[in-house]
């Protein structure tokens, strides 16, 4: 008799064990010296966008001991793997405790090797390089620009952006947000007209049925996929669907799983919108009230460089304009996806379409919708995230709990800082933009400078920073917290031959030496996570402080002290006009940061208003509670009476620090959990029932969108789809886990994900070594034809955490025309054996 | 210089007697003390495990010459050979799981090497090596027992889905969480010890053992009921009947 | 005793001075250079990746193509209970008639890595006069060979290759020495001090084994000019059996031919290299010719 299956009984009482040995806690913000010696105080995991709670053990100034914080209600206590290791990244043996800058003969060379100077020899050789690159008089002559990251602390994105867009008069600042989450914020904006999810994480355990649009939750969400799974689980008729290019660890748990062909999303939902529509399921009387149609402008090209010949084939290259239309000529639109084309596109069956359908339409189950990268990293990126809402919107399935389509983020503050600061290349705080005169007007009174200091056009976004290095038109360049050489798209034709142009000065913040760093001209050693204090916004609008815990090792200075530090570099004469010193009543003489910073507001909390018992380094430097400073000030854009835009509104600093982090809008003292919904959100009144208020007539957009085919698609060279992406044991390029030896020794190093037939085809054997190219470079790997994720036949999966296999040589730098996000997901290959 | 050779004719027979009981007692003792010693070399360390193929250790140390040319075809440089003083019978070839795993090659090399069948050349799919069975020993610190989303084992798993699967309870302590508690089939094992090389605990909670360690034995006498009934698709005993119980009227 | 005494008193010595250093160091030089390339060839491959022979002395692939196995450890194997695959059987067929042709314990002074370590001890143990110690019968190694047998037949494993030294030494050299070096020091003290060519002569069953493959073997080594034999003894102080020499040395009176027959002869050459008369010389065991004429000899004296 053979026993097949070993039964864990005793998987209840493990739980209470752990439980008993989890519960002596100390209450937060009381951090106590416990018996052992470590003092433990509130944190928030440095990783992805769920924001779990952890607690951080320190002793002798070194974080030596981690919890997931057991009250925190993201995650309960629990970490995944990589958050289980935190305070191992922070002391990987490289870290970086000295400015490296490139030299030779004791002089700056761009082709010199890099050697340890002193912070003031740094900010010397950066002020001037910037400096040089600065016309006070004419803005479109000024060729400075930052690149910068969703991994900021709410203060550091909020300085940076405000040093260059009020200071330095340039809005060629973008984060790294833009190759994650831009299209999500495009649709938001386009759909709502204010940025970020409606619903919140309840939503997990409210839904009857979740449906991932390219999301591997399992893998990239790992605490919200355990409590998705513990709701599948213990709700009667809960139903999981799953939907990708490529079969991975969520379909595990899927009832309906779905490979489609890529790009034919665009399809699936225009199809699920039509069966809505034919089978008369939508809800009239929301439709009536609260939407209006919309059709958006097509063939908009592939946000490729100008000369592409797709670009010059687009009828109308990156428009985004969107017209008013009836209902019935929505209808009509999508009516053309019939679930045979549906079908015919996707290559899903039509049974599993048709499920799919019948579940958006069924009116007594609650849907909650979730996605990523799948559906963000897209050349339509934007209009697939609106082709979702349509299907949510016709159903009237939004904004109350378990009907929520909802946007993940990949970084620990994508939403808090990349989005709500004003990080982005055409934004400023609290979803104003710098097209919109009104807004700079706010912005400019706020910051007590000239309007006209705040440049009207949006500045270079993520990619054309590259394509702008490359071609020498943007020579000043700051990358800070993020890793985008190894990030960023096409980096054998852009990335890097933009860093070592002769013409360029690239600066990089960074602990550890990683591919950006070393590509540079100067590295600054920075502090990282619990070495400064520091607030993230996860994806559910929720705002988590922590204060510094440790001192950052060697001369290693946080994102904020080196971009408030570097603006004492200059004065007003070297960045602003001689009319808007004038207009502005400043001295000439005056630095920028006297003007930004010291400026009566930022300055205004004095050091006696910190924690007693941990360290600011920041604030001890320039001699004001900095973190809190800006904080206020950032409040003034979003909570102070007669702001531009509502729905923003944010507790007060201390409030923050007292918290286990609260969902904005924070007002009268409480969270708001769904927007838009009367009774869960102040701005909606008594009676309005359902109102988005972000759109001036209260009502959201449906706006159609057609299928149109992608950039590249394989052809008999090139004869495969290359996906990218991430893996659970690693978090983006690896800079932290892969510093953490039990994460690497877990997943050492990249492979290409096969279908055993597409290797046999190709002579291949599992664990062969072989060679991926594309049109723009090849990287040597090996070929894994086992494992977790299953690719279909024609397709290849290849993670980019391995510095050493640069997958984003082989990527395409097409992006949505509208949200300017780079299409990591397709484009097509070939492998042959090495 | 030494002595002159012994004539061959030198030899009495009291001497050849005594010389014969000398010899027949010296290499009886030590022939006696090697018995012993390969008795006890086929206890293979629970950690050291077989290449691919590889019988059980009592016919595997009949079979094995100990040449290494297993490991020289390796690949991955997982296999090695014992040296005097391991706790592995001398030159035979191991690996152990938590240093270099075997990475389960599709054509085996390790196999075809094998000149004399200690590893069986009849094994061709890698899938149905038998080189060991994970068990998950530790239910107190496996991360996933705690509720944690480690599961590396898992999904390191050559043969995951089927060699290891997840098994999902509510963790009733968040009231929220799903647990994902990894459950290893032996049908499917190979012992290939990925998962346990890249358990990341300090000590790994998942460990691939000897299929003698790591099995049970059910009784030959008992079956499982709801399986034969699956089985054979009916009740085994056909036409057992059920009388209608007695209830209230408001029940009914 | 001085020096120059001690000097004049080894074996040898007169043949250094008949056919120069060389000549008299020939077949030893060979032997150890054989030896050398026996280890090397199987190192090759693993210090620079171009592999000529692969595995070790026990079981061993060279050039991809041919297979070679020790048929001791294979007869083991067999009455352990194994059913052997062809690879392992070919190779030994092969090896058997090689050394069926090369004289059977050509293995043990050509091929085996002990007998230099053993030589080695002979060597000290004359230079440091040590005399005495344990008298072994040379028969002790057939009993030897068949506890071995007996002992792999009744446990069904690989006996001897729990402590075979051979082996541990060769396949320490090549992957990694672990406490190796440890039976070979044993080997080393045992010879030294315990017992004069102990191991070798008359304990090792792997010789035994191999004696028995010389009962037909062809190559021999043959005194194939006894008539001028000088008497000096050298030939016997040198060789690691000397039993073998007298028959065929002394064999005229009792009509017995030149050819050395004993199984037990190592085919090491070393009573060729110290002999200054040259009795002796390679041949097969066919050639029962004796030279008549003493008249080379007498021209040299």
């Amino acid at each position: 008799m053979k026993l097949t299956r070993r039964d864990f009984i005793k998987t209840n009482a493990a739980v209470a064990a752990a439980t008993a040995a989890g519960v002596t806690l100390p209450g937060i913000n009381k951090a106590e010296a416990a018996a052992d010696g470590i003092r433990w105080d509130k944190g928030v995991c440095r990783y992805c966008g769920t924001g779990c709670g952890v607690l951080v053990g320190t002793r002798d100034g070194k974080v030596v001991a981690s919890q997931g914080d057991p009250d925190a209600p993201v995650n309960k206590g629990l970490n995944c793997i990589k958050g289980y290791f935190l305070p191992k990244i922070m002391y990987g043996e490289d870290r970086l405790t000295k400015p490296l800058l490139r030299m030779k003969n004791g002089k700056f060379d761009k082709n010199g090797e890099f050697a340890p100077v002193s912070w003031d020899q740094a900010f010397d050789i950066m002020a001037e390089k910037f400096k040089a690159a600065i016309n006070p008089e004419d803005p479109q002559a000024t060729r400075v620009g930052m690149f910068g990251s969703g991994q900021w602390t709410i203060w550091e994105g909020y300085a940076a952006a405000k040093f260059f867009k009020a200071g330095l008069r340039s809005n060629n600042i973008d984060p790294n947000a833009r190759h994650c989450m831009a299209s999500a914020v495009g649709a938001f904006m386009r759909g709502f007209g204010i940025d970020e999810p409606m619903g919140c994480y309840d939503d997990l355990e409210h839904a009857d049925v979740f449906v991932l649009w390219g999301a591997n939750m399992a893998e990239m969400h790992p605490i919200l996929w355990s409590r998705l799974t513990n709701t599948r689980l213990t709700k009667p008729g809960c139903e999981v669907h799953v939907l990708s290019t490529f079969e991975h660890r969520s379909f595990e748990l899927a009832d309906n799983g779905m490979i489609f062909t890529p790009q034919s999303d665009l399809a699936i939902l225009n199809y699920i919108a039509n069966y809505i529509i034919q089978n008369k399921a939508y809800n009239q009387d929301f439709i009536d009230k609260h939407v209006n149609f919309n059709a958006t402008t097509t063939d908009i090209g592939y946000g490729l460089r100008d000369e592409h010949p797709l670009q010059k084939a687009a009828k109308n290259p990156n428009k985004g304009k969107f017209n008013k239309i009836s209902f019935e000529e929505y209808a009509k639109a999508v009516s053309e996806y019939t679930l045979e084309k549906a079908v015919e596109l996707s290559g899903v069956p039509a049974e599993q379409l048709e499920r799919l359908a019948k579940a958006y339409a069924d009116p007594k189950k609650k849907v909650s919708s979730y996605w990523t990268m799948g559906f963000n990293q897209h050349t339509r990126g934007v209009w697939v995230n609106g082709l979702l809402y349509n299907v949510h919107l016709l159903m009237g399935k939004i904004s109350e709990p378990g009907n929520s389509p909802f946007s993940l983020t990949g970084q620990p503050s994508a939403c808090g800082t990349a989005r709500e600061v004003g990080t982005f290349a055409h934004r400023l705080p609290a979803d104003l933009v710098v097209m919109n005169e009104k807004h700079r007007a706010f912005a400019a009174k706020t910051w007590k400078i000239p309007v006209e200091v705040i440049p009207p056009k949006p500045g270079f976004h993520a990619v054309l920073q590259h394509r702008m290095l490359k071609d020498g038109k943007l020579n000043a360049y700051w990358v800070q917290c993020t890793n985008n050489m190894q990030a960023a798209p096409n980096m054998n034709e852009e990335g890097y031959p933009g860093y070592r142009n002769e013409a360029n000065f690239i600066v990089v913040s960074d602990p550890y030496p990683t591919v950006t760093a070393t590509s540079a001209d100067l590295i600054l050693p920075t502090a990282m996570w619990m070495e400064k204090e520091g607030a993230y916004g996860n994806a559910e609008r929720r705002t988590q402080f922590w204060r510094q815990q440790v001192d950052a090792p060697g001369e290693a200075k946080s994102d904020i002290w080196q971009v408030v530090e570097f603006s004492k570099r200059f004065q007003l004469k070297d960045v602003w006009s001689k009319d808007m010193i004038a207009k502005s009543g400043y001295s000439a003489d005056k630095s920028l940061y006297e003007v930004l910073f010291a400026n009566g507001q930022v300055n205004k909390f004095g050091l006696d208003q910190l924690q007693k018992g941990h360290n600011n380094s920041e604030s001890k430097d320039f001699g004001f509670y900095l973190q809190k400073g800006i904080f206020e000030e950032y409040r003034m854009f979003n909570s102070a009476e007669g702001i531009p835009k509502k729905g923003h509104e944010m507790a007060e600093f201390e409030v923050y620090h007292n918290a286990r982090g609260l969902r904005w809008p924070v007002i009268d003292g409480k969270e708001t959990l769904w927007r838009f919904r009367e009774g869960y959100d102040p701005h909606v009144k008594a009676g309005e029932g359902v109102k988005f208020y972000g759109k001036p007539d209260g009502k959201a957009a449906i706006i159609f969108a057609p299928y149109e085919p992608p950039a590249e698609s394989p052809d008999k060279e090139y004869d495969l789809w290359l996906s990218t992406g991430r893996v659970l044991e690693h978090w983006h390029s690896g800079s932290m886990t892969r510093r953490v030896p039990e994460l690497h020794r877990a997943y050492p190093s990249a492979q290409v994900y096969m279908h055993p037939d597409d290797a046999e085809a190709r002579g291949l054997k599992r664990g062969d070594a072989i060679k991926i190219s594309t049109r723009r470079g090849e990287v040597l790997t090996r070929v894994e034809t086992r494992g977790r994720n299953k690719p279909p036949v024609g397709l290849v999966f290849m993670p980019w955490f391995d510095e050493s296999q640069l997958t984003n040589k082989l990527t395409l730098d097409a992006t949505d025309p509208l949200s300017k996000e780079t299409d990591f997901k397709k484009c097509a290959c070939k492998v042959v054996k090495a | 210089m030494s002595k002159a050779p012994k004539s061959s004719g030198g030899v009495n027979r009291r001497q050849f007697l005594a010389d014969t009981a000398k010899a027949a007692c010296g290499v009886g003792a030590v022939g006696l003390g090697i018995s012993l010693y390969a008795d006890d070399a086929k206890a293979l360390p629970a950690t050291a495990l077989r290449p691919p193929g590889a019988g059980p250790e009592s016919h595997f140390l009949s079979a094995c010459v100990r040449c290494g040319l297993c490991v020289r075809d390796c690949p991955y440089d997982t296999l090695r050979l014992a040296k005097l003083g391991e706790r592995v019978t001398v030159g035979t070839p191991y690996f152990v799981a938590r240093e270099v795993p075997c990475e389960m090659c599709d054509d085996i090399p390790c196999v075809p090497a094998c000149p004399t069948g200690a590893l069986d050349h009849a094994l061709t799919d890698i899938n149905k090596a038998r080189m060991g069975l994970a068990v998950l020993i530790d239910h107190e610190t496996c991360l996933n027992f705690l509720g944690l989303r480690c599961d590396v084992c898992y999904r390191v798993c050559p043969v995951i889905d089927k060699a290891i699967t997840l098994e999902q309870h509510a963790n009733l302590r968040t009231g929220k969480h799903a647990m994902f508690i990894p459950v290893v089939h032996s049908e499917h094992c190979t012992g290939c010890g990925k998962c346990e090389r890249s358990c990341v605990l300090e000590e790994a909670a998942i460990k691939v053992l000897p299929h003698r360690l790591a099995k049970g034995a059910l009784g030959a006498h008992y079956r499982l009921g709801w399986e034969e009934k699956a089985k054979a698709g009916h009740e085994l005993v056909p036409g057992i009947i059920d009388l209608p119980d007695r209830m209230p009227e408001v029940v009914r | 005793m001085s020096a120059d005494t001690k000097k004049a008193n080894r074996p040898g010595t007169e043949a250094i001075t008949e056919k120069g250093w060389l000549s008299a160091h020939k077949w030893l030089l060979l032997r150890r250079l054989a030896q050398a390339t026996f280890v090397l060839l199987f190192l090759i491959g693993p210090l620079t990746g171009f592999w000529i022979v692969k595995g070790n002395m026990a079981s061993s692939l060279t050039l991809d193509i041919l297979p070679l196995t020790d048929p001791f450890i294979l007869i083991q194997s067999f009455v352990a209970g194994h059913v052997l695959e062809m690879t392992a059987m070919v190779g030994a067929a092969i090896v058997t008639i090689a050394y069926l042709l090369l004289g059977g314990r050509s293995y043990c002074s050509w091929a085996c890595p002990i007998n230099p370590i053993t030589d080695l001890a002979h060597w000290l143990r004359q230079r440091l006069g040590i005399k005495g110690g344990m008298q072994i019968s040379r028969q002790t190694r057939y009993w030897v060979m068949a506890m071995v047998l007996a002992s792999s037949a009744l446990t069904g494993a690989i006996a001897w290759e729990l402590i075979n030294p051979i082996t541990i030494l060769h396949r320490g050299i090549i992957f990694g020495v672990g406490l190796a070096w440890t039976v070979v020091l044993a080997i080393f003290l045992f010879d030294l001090f315990v017992s004069r060519r102990g191991w070798c002569s008359h304990l090792c069953p792997v010789g035994a084994f191999y004696s028995i493959i010389a009962i037909p073997s062809v190559l021999r080594v043959s005194a194939q000019n006894r008539a001028v034999c000088n008497d000096c003894m050298d030939c016997y102080a040198v060789c690691p059996e000397p039993h073998v020499i007298s028959p065929a040395l002394k064999g005229e009176a009792k009509n017995i031919g030149p050819v050395i027959q004993s199984p037990n002869c190592t085919n090491c050459g070393r009573c060729i290299d110290v002999c200054a008369p040259m009795v002796f010389t390679f041949t097969n065991r066919f050639n029962t010719k004796v030279s008549e004429s003493p008249s080379r000899v007498m021209e040299a004296a």
